[in-house]
């Protein structure tokens, strides 16, 4: 394990800027999650860090040696693929032995089987070693490429998003499982994910991207409460943050900057009731079972927000809400932050 | 995502009419195209007075005289030096007698044959060997002039190769390869190699590059990922396109007539040129035939579970 530091990273694609000045440091032992939409450079920041795509501008040290221009066979990095990643003329077994049958390990075949069949047990693929790789589902695949890095003890592992192609149950043990396995062996890791709840769970830092850059890098916590704009508030929370636009709500001691409020649920006081801030009409209400989403218009505009079925609103109510320790946002998206005493 | 699509495989079954009148299909083009061959085969087996013979015979009396024929020389002799001669050794000395002659030597048959093997199976294996080098090559690397490049290995292919035979022959003679394997083995990889790069080089793009990249970073080199994660998977390629290669080598004429003659002349110019008494030693030339399409036959059989296995890969993703 070691400390991976990526400073002023650049990369172009012909004429689509892919990363650009990306600098982080992942500390060692740290589990970083990068969100972001599709086609913000995720896959492409992974690739640069393990050497299969080449930075044209920035370096990259991975436990402090430069690794900038390395082979990717030098750099001990672990990947785990987006799409094809098993060897489909090898079983599972040797798909699992594979790195470790590498010239550059030079791992005796006693230690490599018995690390195999450790690593298959973990993933519950032992029943499965002498399957073609071909022969496996979707979510059986995907364990055995997880696995496939888990063999291994590399400096870091790059993980594209691994679980995105299981059932609701598998992902979630094996978020779990994977949350063990970085702390048991105290792995560093950098990982894509499009599932706000793995980004949360596991990441010990989130790093938000967007068309190439790393607009803001965080604890879950910050990056949840303390988002730097609109863009980053949007990426966490279900349901999404509500923005609406300042000029049709009169809130006391707002700064003149702000364009947008940006609503969570925890923002929101919500009241059967007349007598409040601003009076809304509960739109529709939908069961999710322990909890409801309550859509609600106010000054023409609708707000989502989650309620408690206990609560007794239904379709057509009138409620007061109060907005406690909202979030604003100037015109460009920038978080405008309250004056020390509001 | 795509993971079901492609592990399972779902193919509407065809109706029983339409596989009837496929099979019945099948039979008669089958038929029509083994009759030649069947001809070719029987008269390896017929006499000689039995394979000239009009109306011609579909059934006779089969003998191991074209065979014998094939692979010796022989004398004609007076009756009373055959008579004084000791009991025949072995069934060819009983044939070649009762026509009054003796063997006198071995035929050119079987240099001429192995001659075809060697040059036919070398420029097949370099053929491929150039070929996936150059294939890989195009597929993985930003290659200057890529297209142009391509466009120009394809146009070795446009006009026929014995268009430019007096070139070759002048150039090889100048060159001392004249009448060599080796030259031979040259001048039909050159022939072939703009076939097996384009066929080779469109198996290899279907590889996802991502089984390289995975390997490298598992810790091989790139040499290394290519003979262990590239080359399995382009078996059912580097197959299809041997069989194509050694076909050409195998049975080209024109040029092996014209730039051998002894030490390295294949099989395909010498045996048009087995002669017996009195005009063409059809059951020997029936016998040679037959004899030349069996290393073909077998290869093919042989890769044939190779091209089926192939297919039955399909693409893995997740
Ligand atoms: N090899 C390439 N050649 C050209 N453009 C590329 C290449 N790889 C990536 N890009 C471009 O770079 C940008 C970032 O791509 P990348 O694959 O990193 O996105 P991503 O964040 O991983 O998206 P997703 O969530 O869909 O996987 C995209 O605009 C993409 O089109
Ligand atoms: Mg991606």
């Amino acid at each position: 394990m070691a400390e991976v530091v990526l400073s002023h990273i650049s990369k172009k694609f012909g004429s689509v800027t892919a990363i650009s000045d990306v600098s982080l440091t992942i500390g060692n032992g740290e589990f970083i999650v990068l969100l972001g939409p599709t086609g913000a450079g995720k896959t492409t920041l992974l690739r640069l860090v393990a050497g299969l795509e080449t930075a044209d501008a920035g370096t990259i040290s991975i436990g402090g040696f430069d690794a900038t221009k390395s082979a990717p066979s030098s750099r001990d990095v672990a990947f785990v693929f987006q799409q094809y990643s098993l060897y489909p003329h090898l079983t599972v077994f040797e798909n699992l032995a594979f790195p470790l049958r590498s010239p550059i390990r030079n791992m005796s075949e006693k230690d490599i089987t018995a690390k195999v069949k450790e690593i298959a047990g973990l993933l519950r693929i032992e029943d499965k070693l002498q399957n073609r790789a071909t022969q496996l589902s979707g979510g059986q695949m995907q364990r055995v490429a997880i696995g496939r890095a888990l063999v291994r003890s590399p400096s870091i592992y790059l993980m594209d998003e691994p679980l995105s192609s299981l059932d609701a149950k598998l992902r979630g043990d094996l978020r779990v499982e994977l949350k063990r396995i970085q702390h048991v062996m105290g792995a560093t890791v950098l990982y894509v994910t499009h599932d706000q709840m793995e980004a949360m769970t596991l990441a010990t830092r989130i790093g938000v991207m967007k068309e190439g850059h790393l607009v803001q890098v965080g604890t879950p916590r910050e990056i949840y409460t303390d988002p730097v704009d609109l863009y980053v508030a949007s990426r966490l929370g279900t349901p999404s943050i509500n923005s609406l636009p300042s000029k049709d709500f009169q809130v006391a001691g707002i700064p003149d900057t702000v364009h947008t409020i940006g609503l969570r649920t925890e923002h929101l006081q919500i009241r059967k009731g007349k007598k409040g801030s601003f009076i809304g009409t509960v739109n529709y209400v939908e069961h999710l079972g322990d909890q409801d989403y309550l859509h609600i218009s106010i000054n023409g505009h609708e707000l989502v927000t989650l309620s408690n079925p206990d609560d007794g609103l239904s379709t057509g109510d009138e409620v007061s809400l109060e907005f406690v320790n909202a979030l604003y946002f100037d015109r460009a998206g920038n978080r405008v932050h309250r004056g020390k005493h509001p | 995502m795509n993971a079901r699509s492609s592990t399972a495989h779902s193919v509407v079954e065809p109706s029983l009419t339409s596989r009837r009148v496929a099979s019945v299909l099948v039979i008669v083009y089958a038929f029509v195209t083994l009759i030649p061959l069947f001809w070719i085969f029987a008269t390896g087996f017929k006499t000689p007075p039995d394979s000239i013979s009009y109306p011609p015979k579909v059934i006779f009396e089969p003998s191991l005289e074209g065979y014998c024929n094939l692979f010796t020389t022989r004398t004609r002799q007076t009756s009373e030096y055959i008579a004084q001669l000791g009991p025949p050794e072995g069934i060819c000395d009983e044939v070649t007698r009762r026509r009054e002659m003796v063997i006198a030597g071995t035929s050119n048959y079987a240099p001429r044959f192995i001659n075809s093997v060697i040059i036919a199976f070398g420029s097949t294996f370099l053929s491929v060997f150039l070929g996936v080098m150059a294939a890989y090559g195009f597929s993985r690397f930003k290659v200057p002039l890529k297209d142009d490049l391509l466009f120009f290995i394809l146009s070795t292919r446009m006009m026929p190769p014995i268009a430019v035979a007096i070139p070759i022959y002048l150039m090889y003679r100048e060159l001392g390869l004249s009448d060599t394997k080796l030259g031979m083995i040259l001048l039909y990889t050159a022939v072939n190699v703009s076939l097996a790069v384009w066929l080779l080089k469109g198996f290899i793009d279907e590889i996802p590059r991502e089984y390289e990249e995975a390997a490298m970073i598992d810790g091989y080199t790139r040499l290394q990922a290519f003979r262990k994660v590239v080359l399995p998977q382009a078996t059912t390629g580097i197959a299809a396109t041997a069989i194509f290669c050694l076909i050409f080598a195998w049975n080209e004429y024109a040029f092996a007539v014209l730039l051998t003659s002894g030490d390295a002349q294949t099989a395909p110019p010498f045996i048009p040129t087995i002669i017996g008494e009195g005009g063409m030693d059809w059951p020997a030339v029936g016998a040679g035939t037959t004899l030349f399409l069996i290393p073909i036959f077998i290869f093919t059989i042989l890769l044939r579970k190779h091209l089926l296995r192939g297919i039955t890969f399909g693409a893995v993703r997740k």
